[in-house]
């Protein structure tokens, strides 16, 4: 053989036993995504079948329980706690996701600015969204509390209340509390996402649209927003989803309570399963949240599609 | 802005609102902190004022460390996440380098079952998971974990990285094939190291959403030995209307600052590497 490159397919043919198979474009494909297809087959897809097997059955911690068909369903749609709990649910996903909207497009705004320290205070403002929910969650529970309530304090000291509200004791005001500290959570998501779509706008369109005149509103409405729109509605779509399904900030706060007032879809679910025993009744109540999911999912499976040139 | 004052309106647009904004995302974490370094006697005393510290202790630190499971729970925290994220790493930067550039077929069906796992809520399937931990024997153990947090790491990741092999051109690859390496050698020598930062962000993601998941963490352990700190910190440190508020907040302050060091660090890195995941995904 000459000193020249050997064509690809010449040495494919001489490495038949183990290259062949390396270097097989479709067999390679296989090899990479089995254990991942696996994984996901036997600890997403078969806990879904399971859970979808308890759903129509009455199993408790203690029994194993018999089939009853739809009978779970049925009686939660009867029940006025898990009506309730629906309700609240969606209050608090339309809540928090409307205060992360405004809240996280307002901060990417201004975290787009340049300032001195800017690393620092991105580092900063990121900071509720790292670190454990639940843990930043007590601190909330602390400046909630109806003794030593840091809020209050300062409601009373300077002469604004005579007495501070009662945050987790009022159900109205608990279902508010939930809702601000889900809020205080995924803002720095939604900034730092839309922070990252901005800053991928080139500047030549600024340009541009300022040597045809427009003002800095019209620049906002009719450069930043259209484009940032794609990162903004992905945002979006995982906030909603997130939110909709989460457990640990009203676990954290009220578990459910005063009253079932800020009971979310989750932490029903974990109430009447496992704390109180009704695996049944448990696995159909997280079982409906699956509608919501999938229109959520469906859309953003669309509008990925769309985007993206494969 | 009318007042055409540049100086005025700066203060009034950008830094007036962004010192709102801070007050309110990191008060709290400053209220932690101010509650961790406040002895009992002041803390639970109504006439001082709660804004600061006037004798800073580390009782509450103190406590953590004495009388309740901590270092247990972040040697426990520590390890998962640690493992769960190499898992997540060996089995999902391939996936997703076969799903950016390999053509095999079902590869977009494959594609989108990932990704739809991706967004399928720990929320709805914990109930079930109990048992399925139980058939494989890893009941109430810190291994059912190990195990499972791959179940959303995975996916997150190989979606993340799919949107990231596609960034990098396919030249040098193809490249390196015509000088006779295999399809497997071309990813393995060439395209994983070009993806390197796209990696390390799928590596600090995993990495902070195992440290801070909770409930599978709350639902599938229960000795007190084998949970992690999210876990620990709030079962312990509150029982049933009791509060430790020191070392609760004492907790709550040393559970976050891993995580926050590991941010403060690759800030810049994360914001990359949502932009190759979120928006190119």
């Amino acid at each position: 053989m000459s000193g020249t490159t050997i064509p690809a397919v010449a040495l494919r043919r001489r490495r038949r036993d183990l290259g062949y198979w390396l270097d097989h474009e479709r067999a390679l494909g296989y090899m990479l995504v089995a254990p991942v297809v696996l994984l996901l087959l036997g600890l997403v897809a078969y806990p879904f079948m399971v859970a979808i097997g308890y759903a129509l059955s009455n199993r408790t911690l203690a029994d194993a329980g018999e089939f009853v068909g739809l009978d779970n369903f049925i009686d939660l749609f009867d029940d006025d706690i898990y009506l309730q709990t629906l309700r609240n649910t969606f209050v608090f996903t339309a809540g928090s996701v409307s205060l992360r909207l405004v809240f996280g497009v307002g901060l990417a705004l201004l975290l787009n600015e340049s300032f001195r320290f800017s690393r620092l205070i991105r580092a900063a403002v990121l900071l509720p969204w790292i670190v454990p929910t639940v843990l930043g969650t007590m601190a909330w529970l602390w400046m909630f509390n109806p003794n030593f309530s840091v809020i209050n304090w300062v409601l009373v000291h300077s002469g604004l209340m005579t007495e501070g509200p009662n945050w987790l004791t009022d159900p109205d005001l608990a279902l508010f509390c939930v809702i601000l500290v889900n809020a205080w959570r995924g803002t720095p998501f939604m900034a730092i996402t839309v922070l990252a779509g901005l800053q991928s706008i080139p500047q030549d369109l600024y340009d541009a649209s300022a040597i045809d005149g427009a003002g800095k509103f019209q620049r906002f409405f009719y450069v930043t927003l259209p484009l940032v729109m794609p990162v903004l509605l992905t945002a979006l779509v995982l906030s909603i989803i997130w939110t909709f399904s989460d457990f640990g900030i009203v676990y954290g706060l009220t578990k459910g309570g005063p009253m079932n007032a800020t009971h979310v879809l989750a932490t029903l679910s974990y109430q009447a399963g496992l704390a109180a025993g009704n695996i049944g009744e448990g696995a159909a109540i997280s079982l409906t949240m699956l509608p919501m999911l999938l229109v959520l999912i469906i859309w953003q499976l669309r509008r990925i599609r769309r985007s993206t040139v494969l | 802005m009318i007042s055409g004052n540049p100086r005025m309106e700066r203060w009034l647009f950008v830094y007036l609102p962004l010192a709102f904004a801070l007050f309110f995302l990191v008060g709290p974490f400053y209220w932690m902190l101010i509650t961790a370094l406040k002895p009992d006697g002041e803390l639970y005393d109504g006439a001082s004022n709660p804004l600061y510290v006037a004798t800073p202790s580390l009782e509450h630190f103190r406590y953590l460390f004495e009388h309740t499971a901590f270092v247990t729970w972040t040697k426990n925290t520590m390890m998962v996440a640690t493992l769960s994220t190499i898992i997540a790493l060996v089995m999902g930067v391939p996936a997703g380098y076969a799903l950016a550039r390999l053509r095999f077929v079902g590869s977009e069906f494959i594609g989108t079952a990932i990704f739809v796992t991706y967004l399928v809520p720990t929320s709805l399937l914990f109930i079930p998971m109990v048992e399925v931990m139980a058939q494989l024997h890893l009941d109430d153990s810190i291994w059912a974990l190990v195990v499972v947090y791959p179940t959303f790491l995975v996916p997150f990741v190989t979606w993340l990285m799919s949107g990231y092999f596609r960034t990098i051109p396919t030249e040098l690859e193809d490249c390196a094939r015509i000088d006779g390496m295999t399809r497997l050698g071309a990813m393995w020598k060439i395209a994983i190291p070009l993806a390197r930062p796209g990696i390390l962000s799928a590596g600090i993601f995993a990495f902070t959403l195992s440290w801070n998941e909770f409930i599978y963490a709350l639902t599938l352990v229960t000795a007190s030995s084998e949970r992690t700190i999210p876990v620990g910190v709030i079962v312990q440190l509150t029982r049933a209307d009791f509060y430790f508020w020191g070392p609760l907040m004492a907790g709550a302050l040393l559970g976050s600052v891993p995580v926050a060091i590991v941010y403060s660090f690759f800030v810049d890195q994360y914001a990359s590497g949502l932009t190759a995941g979120a928006v190119k995904g």
